[in-house]
């Protein structure tokens, strides 16, 4: 008798359980069907590729915007790239254990630093700095690839570095028996084999500097009308910040209000889509 | 030896890289600490903001608290129960591989998409106003995912031979997990929803749209009242304060705000640590 409650038991907790983990999709389905319910309307044609985003005469075009977004995130990346992957070689192929160890947690919690801290570094150094040495009024696309290169930098290492030290030590050790330096060892053998790791944290580093709002917002300049950029040191709008800016003073009902969650339709799906890319990169990698 | 003169080379080029990826936060931090030490008194930590960037940051400090506070109450049970689920339960099918894939979505959403969202849904639509309630809610959407990751990483780190022992002696598979799972991954749960503290109680974007305008200047007395937090108050400081008062309430702010993500991420690590050392 007691062994049938107690599989009774069971059961019900199985289930329960089941239910709190669906609780998250149910919460992305929710977030899709009101964003997609408040956006549709506005997400048109007109809207992507219109060439002005001017509210108060109802332009809603948002394709400077979107150029503006691709400039500052590709820029970002670049740079973090270029200075995160040979960090990660350093981590995993030349530095002493100790140092590792302190630099992976170090990494671990600066994922987290708060990005409005990040962002007033940047409107208070990076801007003046640009300001006075570069030209321009400083609040620029350059200030805000810094900013944004810093806020990824911590993810670009950490998934980078892993997919480094997965590559099996037996392999090193072939390349550097036949009588190869080790440069050459990283560069031939190591990173070809690490290649699908480090182009899935760039995804998702692409990923997060796209939906990254605080640290871009106070330092890109954000015009009242945003134009396409001709130079680094021009100010620009981004996705984000259109509407972390435009939300508070923004009619609700109005056009302007559905516009404002089309953006926020057109980010989720960006993002999701770099996403699903990276999940998918990093399974196949599994997989080999 | 040309082969050598490269190699030295990219030696070089891989320490400086490696030097100036790990010197920018300590030089954050530092800064911060540098600027924001001044401002540090009695009446600026215990005071009420006034005249927009005059007085103290009392308010803001206990809305962060309050937002953090309630935000993991409502997310971590739930975040620590879905990884139960994943780690222990879930069979490999379909259903199990569309919640893992909604999971990573919800991690990987723009945390202004959810403020958006909290915005349309939770201020509206529920009529729960700009409120301490609704920026929580937000906030333990974002931290969720996070929660849910760290704590099946934690749970599935527990050796097999703990399960089978207690499966041996008769427990039901439930009383094992209760008894033996949850106790012994404990220590790795905690670090996850510590980890995602630190990461509620930076997020401005999400407060910012469901929370409150930053520089109430009152401690909130319900659920419905808007609430004033640090990142908010440091955002409109920095953005819109126009004297060295309002510069160094901004990096006092900034300070105190570092001060409290730290001290979580520290305490993070630190169970974390003693963790891995325990199990090996």
């Amino acid at each position: 008798m007691g062994g049938r409650k107690a599989t009774k038991n069971e059961d019900l907790v199985s289930r329960a359980l089941f239910i709190c983990a669906s609780f998250s999709a149910l919460i992305v389905f929710v977030i899709i069907f009101f964003l997609l319910g408040e956006g549709m309307s506005a997400l048109n044609w007109d809207f992507l590729a219109g060439m002005t985003w001017r509210p108060s005469k109802s332009n809603f075009g948002i394709f400077p915007t979107m150029v503006g977004t691709l400039t500052v995130v590709t820029g970002a990346i670049l740079i973090a790239t270029a200075v995160g992957v040979p960090c990660a070689i350093f981590l995993a192929e030349f530095s002493p254990f100790w140092l590792r160890n302190v630099v992976k947690s170090a990494v671990e919690v600066i994922v987290g630093i708060p990005s409005v801290v990040i962002g007033f570094f940047g409107l208070m150094v990076l801007v003046p700095f640009i300001r006075d040495n570069v030209g321009g009024r400083g609040e620029s696309i350059l200030a805000g690839w810094i900013v944004l290169a810093i806020m990824i930098l911590p993810n670009i290492i950490t998934l980078s570095e892993d997919s480094l030290r997965a590559v099996p030590r037996a392999y090193k050790e072939a390349s550097l028996a036949l009588g190869a330096t080790r440069w050459q060892t990283i560069r031939r053998v190591v990173l070809p084999n690490a290649s699908s790791g480090i182009r899935a944290a760039i995804v998702l580093g692409v990923g997060r500097a796209m939906g990254e709002t605080m640290a871009v917002l106070m330092v890109v300049g954000n015009p009242e009308i945003p134009w396409i950029p001709t130079s680094i040191l021009d100010r620009v709008r981004v996705l984000t910040s259109t509407i972390a800016i435009e939300f508070s003073y923004v009619e609700w009902g109005s056009q302007h209000q559905h516009a404002l969650f089309a953006i926020g339709v057109v980010l989720f799906f960006l993002v999701t889509a770099l996403n699903f890319v990276a999940t998918f990169v990093i399974r196949r990698r599994k997989l080999e | 030896m040309k082969e050598a003169a490269k190699e030295r080379l990219v030696q070089i080029c891989l320490y400086a890289s490696a030097a100036v990826s790990l010197m920018i936060l300590p030089i954050i931090v530092v800064w911060v600490g540098f600027n924001g030490i001044g401002a540090i008194n009695w009446e600026f930590l215990t005071g009420r903001p006034y005249r927009f960037e005059y007085g103290g940051i009392f308010p803001q400090i206990v809305g962060s608290v309050y937002l953090v506070s309630l935000c993991t109450l409502l997310g971590a049970p739930l975040g620590i129960a879905s990884a139960i689920y994943l780690a222990e339960y879930a069979p490999d099918n379909a259903i199990t591989s569309a919640v893992r894939f909604f999971t990573e979505t919800l991690a990987g959403m723009p945390s202004i998409v959810i403020g958006l969202f909290g915005l349309q849904f939770l201020v509206y639509r529920l009529q729960l106003k700009t409120s301490l309630l609704a920026g929580a809610i937000s906030l333990s959407f974002m931290m969720l995912p996070w929660t849910i990751r760290a704590s099946e990483e934690a749970i599935k780190v527990v050796p097999r031979e703990y399960r089978e022992a207690s499966l041996a002696l008769g427990a039901t598979k439930w009383q094992t997990i209760l008894k033996v799972v949850i106790p012994a991954a404990m220590p790795g749960i905690l670090t996850g929803v510590l980890l995602g503290m630190g990461k509620a109680i930076g997020e401005t974007a999400v407060v910012w749209l469901t929370a409150g305008s930053g520089l109430e200047a009152f401690v909130p007395r319900s659920l419905r009242s808007p609430t004033g937090s640090l990142p908010m108050y440091i955002y409109l400081l920095a953005t819109q304060g126009h004297t060295a008062q309002g510069m160094q309430n901004a990096f006092g702010a900034s300070l105190v705000l570092l001060v409290m993500f730290l001290c979580m991420s520290v305490v993070a690590l630190v169970i974390r640590n003693y963790f891995l050392r325990k199990l090996r």
